[in-house]
Parts: C-alpha cells; structure tokens; sequence
C-alpha cells in the first residue's frame, strides 16, 4: 500500500536532489509457486500504481524508473532489489496500527543491512482538513 | 488385405459429453459410405441417445469382444477384427477410453495408432478435458478431475481436427431434453459439471486447443525454406490467436511502453513479447546492463518474454522477429526527432507497417513530451 504522504515525500526529496526515483512494488510470491513465476493478477494492482506514480512524477518533473520484485516476504523482496539495483538513499515506509508498511524488524533489518541512506517514512494518518487548508 | 502407407486421422473434438462427436463422426461415415468408401463402424459408445443411434443405421458394424476382469465380463473394441476386416475407415469413439487389462493395449488411442499403422483411415472422437497438458488446469477450473487422458502429441498427429462446437446454453438445453444422459442424470449433471460457467470455461479451452492446433501447423510450414528471410517476413501468413511484440530500448522511459503492451496483451489474451535490437557486437555495458537485467525481471514476473537480437537495421529486425513469432501487433515507443537528410527517408513506424502488412502498429507517446507540449502556450 501507498500512502500519499510517502509518494510526496519521496518526489520532493527526488526533485530537490535531481535523483531519479525509482518506486518498487514488492509482492509476495506463495511458496507453492516458484520464486520466478509470474504474476498476473498482482501485476494488474502494480502496473495501475506504477502508471499512477509516473503520471505524478511527471508533473512533479521527477524522472522515474519503477520495479516490480517478487520474495517470500516483504523483507525478502527489498532484500533482493537492494541487491540488484544501485541507489543512494532507501525509503520506507512504517507499518503502524492503521496503515500498511514495514514491520519493525524489517525496518531494523534495512537500517543495518542497506548498503546507503535510509529514510524511514511516517505513514500518514489520516485526513487533518484543519492542517491542509 | 492391410493396405500401404499410414491412414490418415480425423478427431472430433468437444467440450464435453452432448455436443455431437459421434453424431458428427457418424454423419461423415455415412457420408464416406455413400461415396463408395468401405466403412465399418468398429466402436460406438452411443450412451442410449436415440438421434446417435439412428445416425449409424446402415453402417456395418463389429462385434465387441468380451474380456474377463475380477469376474466381471467387460466389452471392448476388438482391434484383430479390425485387422480382419482391413476397411478403408474405421469409426472409433472415445479416443481416451481405458481399455481392460489384457487386452494389445492399455489405452484405446494406442489401439488407434495400430490400425493408422496399417493404412486405415481413423475417425475418432474426444472431449478437451482429456487433453493431458490440460488436466490440472480443467480440475482446477472446474473442480472435476478427469482419470483418462491422452497426451496432446496424439492430437498433433492427427492430420485434421474438426471441433465440434455448442454454446453451453444449447448443450444445457439438450441435456434438460433429455438428449444427454437419461432423466435420473440430468439434476446431478446440472448440479455439478454441467454449469454454464464450466461448459463456458471447456468450451474456450477447446476453441484456443483448436486454435493453436492450427497456429502450430502453419508455423511448421512457414519453416520450410523460402529463401531469403525478406522473402519470408512477406510469406508469413496472418496468426488466428493474437500476439503482441514490444520494441524496446534499455531506457527507463521504455517501461511504460512495456506496461501499456501488457495491458494490451492481457485484454486480447495475447502473449508478449519484448524486443531489443542491439548492435552487432556491441555487448551491453554499464547502466544499459543493468537496465536490460531490470527489464528481464519485469519480463518475467509479467510472463512475458524478452528476446534480444542483433541487427544493424531496427525496422528489419523487428520485422523477421514479428513475422517468425507471429505477432499480430508491433507496439514501440514514440521515435526520436528526426533531423537533417533523416526526414526525408521513411520513419520507424511507417517502415514495420510495409514490412508487415497487416499487422498492427501502435507507437506509444511519450509521457515527458504530453506534459511539455501540454505546458507549451
């Protein structure tokens, strides 16, 4: 899932630093599949948000260059996209009571097994109409 | 008297039990008759249907002979009266049949290849859910599981596969008539296998079987040689099913051409493909590398396939490429500006549409570019 908050922040930070981003959707593979199977109906959900995350980037005039990557778990998959791609800074975002994110442990994990900057997002909670006006 | 060369085999195929096979099979036997052939009705399965009984009056018929199986008397085709009787067509229903033990074989298909074997023509019929390759698939789908199967290379062999095709509303309307299974089957059928939405599923499976049967044959005659590959490209036939080529670069900007290619492919129900042409000798390096490698990933988990290819000449590339696996759309991204003595030759895309008549090509725009002409005054 991705939270508003994490998407702006995450083009701010690419805009300001002239960096490509480069947003991953990781799915978690059934261990009744082969890792390197494919995965068509988890495909339709991240292509339409990679779609979607282009089309804002595009307007935040954010060059992207988006991942789909396939693990047994959430951890498994950043895992091996860390292990394949080349990047400066990580971001991700927390899991908490009301939102999707990383857990705890895998956020523990990327602070110390990520090869570069981690920025870890606070989900956003919820709609504040007061704050946005 | 066994006649010289191998028999030519016809099936019949269906989605299921009451759509016509034998019917059908029967009615061309009777035709074949008519027109002077000798034809002998060795195995009929006529499930108490009187409109199938009827269709085989007249045909010449062999006894069914009786194997002993743990007390019970079972009847099976007797293939040595087949031998006996040496006709120029044999009708033989149920292909995937299980024959008895002790019997020449195990299963009713390896009794056909024998009498194929000695230059008698074949009539069989068959249901597409006893297709081996497609047995998981058929339980899965439709929560049956078929125990008799047939190995698909049977099918392949066959030199004509004829479908015989119902709308399930029509079979299901059959089998209410009671022109199926007698009256005390037809809730239980109802109630299990015979729903719309299985017979729809069997019956697309059947239609795609019949498809790729013929998809398969005419690529195998495309391999025969005729000369120069240009030559080739020009005498590719157009496919029945639909396949979808995308041309891309080991750019960034190339997945969003990838992912409205798969949209494309998945609403046509179309395989894909991904292209790359790569310079002769030219290895990739670098940041190219990698984005190849991310390209691969998404390939796979998308269950597309990304092939690279050599070739000084994009448009020609792509062409063989599409005329080889049959592609039915060419989709590729917006072309660079062309500048100086460039504008005066043919663009990309005008290229592949005279290399590949008749096949559709669809130039994907570039996102960067709506935005900057859309913010241009």
């Amino acid at each position: 899932m991705l939270c508003e908050r994490t998407l702006e922040a995450s083009l701010r930070l690419a805009k300001a630093q002239g960096a490509v981003l480069m947003p991953a959707y990781l799915t978690v593979v059934p261990k009744e599949l082969s890792l390197d199977a494919p995965m068509g109906v988890e495909c339709e959900s991240a292509l339409a948000l990679l779609e979607l995350i282009d089309q804002r980037a595009t307007r935040a005039g954010v060059e992207v260059d988006s991942r789909i990557e396939r693990g047994r778990s959430a951890r498994h998959a950043l895992e091996r996209l860390l292990q394949a791609e080349t990047f400066d800074s990580v971001m991700l975002p927390a899991r908490t009571s009301s939102s999707d994110g990383f857990a705890p442990g895998d956020v523990a994990w990327a602070l110390d097994s990520a090869p570069g900057e981690v920025l870890v997002l606070r989900p956003d909670p919820g709609p504040t109409p007061d704050r946005r006006r | 008297m066994l006649r010289s060369g191998r028999g030519r085999y016809k099936i019949f195929l269906g989605m299921a039990a009451g759509v016509g096979k034998t019917y059908r099979m029967l009615q061309e036997g009777q035709a074949e008759r008519r027109a002077g052939r000798e034809v002998v009705l060795a195995y009929l399965e006529p499930h108490g249907r009187a409109e199938t009984e009827a269709q085989a009056d007249g045909l010449e018929r062999l006894a069914r002979r009786t194997v002993e199986y743990r007390d019970t008397q079972l009847e099976e085709m007797d293939l040595p009266a087949i031998f006996r009787r040496a006709p120029e067509l044999a009708l033989i229903d149920e292909l995937a049949h299980t024959n008895a033990p002790g019997v020449e074989h195990p299963k009713r298909y390896e009794d056909i290849e024998d009498v194929l074997e000695a230059g008698i023509d074949v009539y069989s019929t068959v249901n597409v859910q006893h297709l081996e390759s497609l047995n998981d698939r058929v339980a899965e789908l439709t929560g049956v599981r078929v125990r008799e199967t047939f190995p698909d290379t049977v099918l392949a062999a066959a030199d004509e596969v004829v479908l015989v095709d119902l709308t399930p509303e029509a079979l299901i309307e059959r089998l209410r008539a009671g022109k199926v299974y007698p009256a005390e089957r037809v809730e239980v059928s109802l109630q299990n296998f015979f729903k719309v939405e299985n017979l729809a599923t069997l019956r697309e499976l059947a239609l795609r079987q019949v498809a790729e049967e013929v998809e398969s044959k005419r690529i195998v005659k495309q391999e025969e040689p005729l000369g120069t590959r240009e030559r080739v490209i020009e005498a590719a036939p157009q496919a029945v099913a639909e396949h979808v080529l995308a041309l891309i670069t080991p750019r960034p900007n190339s997945q969003r051409l990838v992912r409205r290619a798969w949209r494309s492919a998945q609403r046509l129900g179309a395989d894909l493909d991904l292209l790359y042409v790569q310079s002769p000798g030219r290895e990739p390096a670098g940041e190219e590398r990698e984005q190849l490698g991310a390209m691969a990933r998404l390939a796979s988990v998308l269950g597309a396939r990304l092939l690279i290819e050599e070739g000084d000449d994009v448009a020609r590339t792509a062409a063989a490429v599409a005329a080889d696996r049959g592609a039915t759309y060419v989709l590729i991204g917006q072309p660079p500006q062309r500048r100086g003595f460039a504008r005066l030759g043919e663009s990309l895309p005008e290229r592949l549409m005279r290399l590949l008549p008749g096949v559709d090509v669809r130039i994907v725009a570039d996102r960067g570019q709506r935005q900057d002409r859309a913010a241009s005054p």
